[in-house]
């Protein structure tokens, strides 16, 4: 699994920060900050939790890699 | 039916495609079908008021998921297509150009339409709602002159601020003497209301529209309740939205304001409701509700996907939203009363940047923050989190209101 996100696109919901805290945080202007790229698989789904919350849709997850 | 062979979801934009997508996250592998009205690949809402209509991004930066993202979902994707009546005994939706689709789980997100004024169908009024709506009205704003905005809501003042933003002059007329201060609170309310008067918009509030007046088939002004005139050279009604229920009004369903849903977001057997279009029993206020938040059409999304596979589960969010104001970002979670107390946790209310809770009857009823998200995430977690108790099997009931916060 890797993560992208566009974080020009972000509107700092915090939406994924609720769902995958060990994947996402958010800097002083609460932009999306990607903490693990490859996350461990214990949170795999944490992330994938966090990709449909995402209100703007900025987060892509691939699974294949 | 606990093993549907094939999922029919009428709408393709955020909720019904969310919906989509959480079928397939969830286990789903029969056929799957998602129906949308409009032409040409979806796109996201919120931009249209903002990015796309001051033009800080062009329309296809508004598309709705990554095309990698679309592509794997696996659906049929009928775009340009329709929905007209629904045969709930024979489970059949008839549409205008692909026939009579069977299926065995029906998913209505058909979402909202803008209401509209009498006599404003004419070239140079405008609405609000789709992306074609935001590119007919980015191009009248580009000739400039003075945009009137019927309506001090979210999408008005938006639009507004973006109007403004591309050099027009701006006068927005509500009715409401405090528009939004059932959304912000008043405090809230007074400090956006009055950025955009910091900004040159002029506002009229406390007086009504007697009449859009015209001038060789194009808008040319407002004539206001109090016998005032306001000239301008093009009209935006944002005066809200109703549910497009029109094709299912035969069916049987309760369709009064939005489609009639239990607890689980189901309207009928074999019928489920997302997103704007759908009225639920929210278990967790004791009440049903029907909420036009972006945030709100993916969470309702997974929840609807999961039931129609099984789960069984009643759908408790805290509400969301946020909205973008020139160079400000207020965020909402939960309510904020108009006869809320605002307790500052962040910052200063009077400040360039805030976090307050809500607190009415002696319980918090939401967090709003000023251009600050970060904090605002951290605080949000002070509002009940039914969707939390929902999850970890809680029982259900009441919990809004005068109770303890236990």
């Amino acid at each position: 699994m890797r993560i992208r996100t566009e974080r020009d696109s972000c509107i700092s919901s915090g939406a994924c920060v609720l769902e995958a805290p060990q994947v996402f945080d958010q800097d002083e202007d609460g932009v999306v900050v990607l903490l693990q790229e490859s996350p461990a698989p214990d949170v795999a789904d944490a992330a994938r939790n966090a990709m449909m919350a995402c209100p703007a849709a900025v987060i892509t997850i691939d699974e294949d890699t | 039916m606990a093993d549907p062979r094939h999922i029919l979801v009428v709408g393709g934009s955020a909720a019904g495609l969310s919906t989509a997508e959480a079928l397939r996250r969830f286990g789903f592998d029969g056929a799957l079908t998602v129906l949308e009205a409009e032409a040409g690949g979806p796109y996201d809402r919120p931009p249209l008021s903002k990015q796309v209509l001051d033009g800080s991004w062009a329309p296809e930066r508004a598309a709705l998921f990554p095309a990698e993202r679309l592509a794997r979902i696996g659906f049929g994707h009928l775009t340009g297509v329709r929905a007209v009546s629904l045969d709930r005994r024979r489970r059949v939706v008839r549409t205008d150009v692909a026939g009579d689709l069977t299926y065995d789980e029906l998913v209505i997100a058909t979402g909202v339409a803008p209401r509209r004024l009498a006599g404003d169908r004419l070239p140079g009024v405008h609405v609000l709602r789709t992306m074609a709506d935001a590119l007919r009205l980015r191009e009248d704003l580009l000739r400039g002159g003075r945009l009137l905005v019927v309506g001090a809501g979210f999408v008005g003042l938006e639009a507004a601020a973006s109007a403004r933003r591309l050099g027009l002059a701006v006068t927005v007329v509500d009715p409401d003497p405090r528009p939004l201060a059932g959304r912000l609170g008043p405090v809230v309310a007074g400090r956006l209301l009055g950025l955009h008067a910091g900004h040159g918009v002029e506002l009229r509030l406390g007086v009504g529209v007697r009449r859009i007046t015209r001038w060789g088939g194009r808008p040319d002004g407002l004539d206001l309740s109090d016998g005032a005139h306001l000239e301008g050279s093009a009209v935006l009604v944002a005066i809200g939205c109703r549910p497009v229920v029109d094709w299912v009004a035969g069916s049987g369903l309760d369709v009064g304001d939005g489609v009639r849903c239990d607890a689980r977001c189901q309207a009928a057997p074999g019928v489920w409701a997302v997103g704007d279009v759908a009225r639920w029993h929210h278990d967790g206020f004791g009440r049903s509700m029907r909420i036009e938040h972006r945030q709100h059409a993916t969470e309702q999304a997974q929840v609807v996907a999961r039931n129609i596979l099984g789960a069984g589960v009643a759908f408790t969010p805290t509400p969301y939203f946020w909205t973008d104001h020139f160079d400000v970002r207020v965020q909402v979670a939960g309510f904020v009363p108009a006869d809320a107390t605002l307790r500052p946790v962040d910052g200063d209310i009077a400040g360039g940047r805030f976090v307050a809770l809500a607190e009415h009857g002696g319980r918090v009823a939401g967090v709003v923050a000023w251009n600050s998200a970060k904090a605002f995430t951290a605080h949000r977690r002070l509002v009940p989190a039914f969707a939390a108790r929902a999850a970890a099997g809680a029982p259900s009931r009441p919990r809004y209101g005068n109770e303890e916060q236990s």
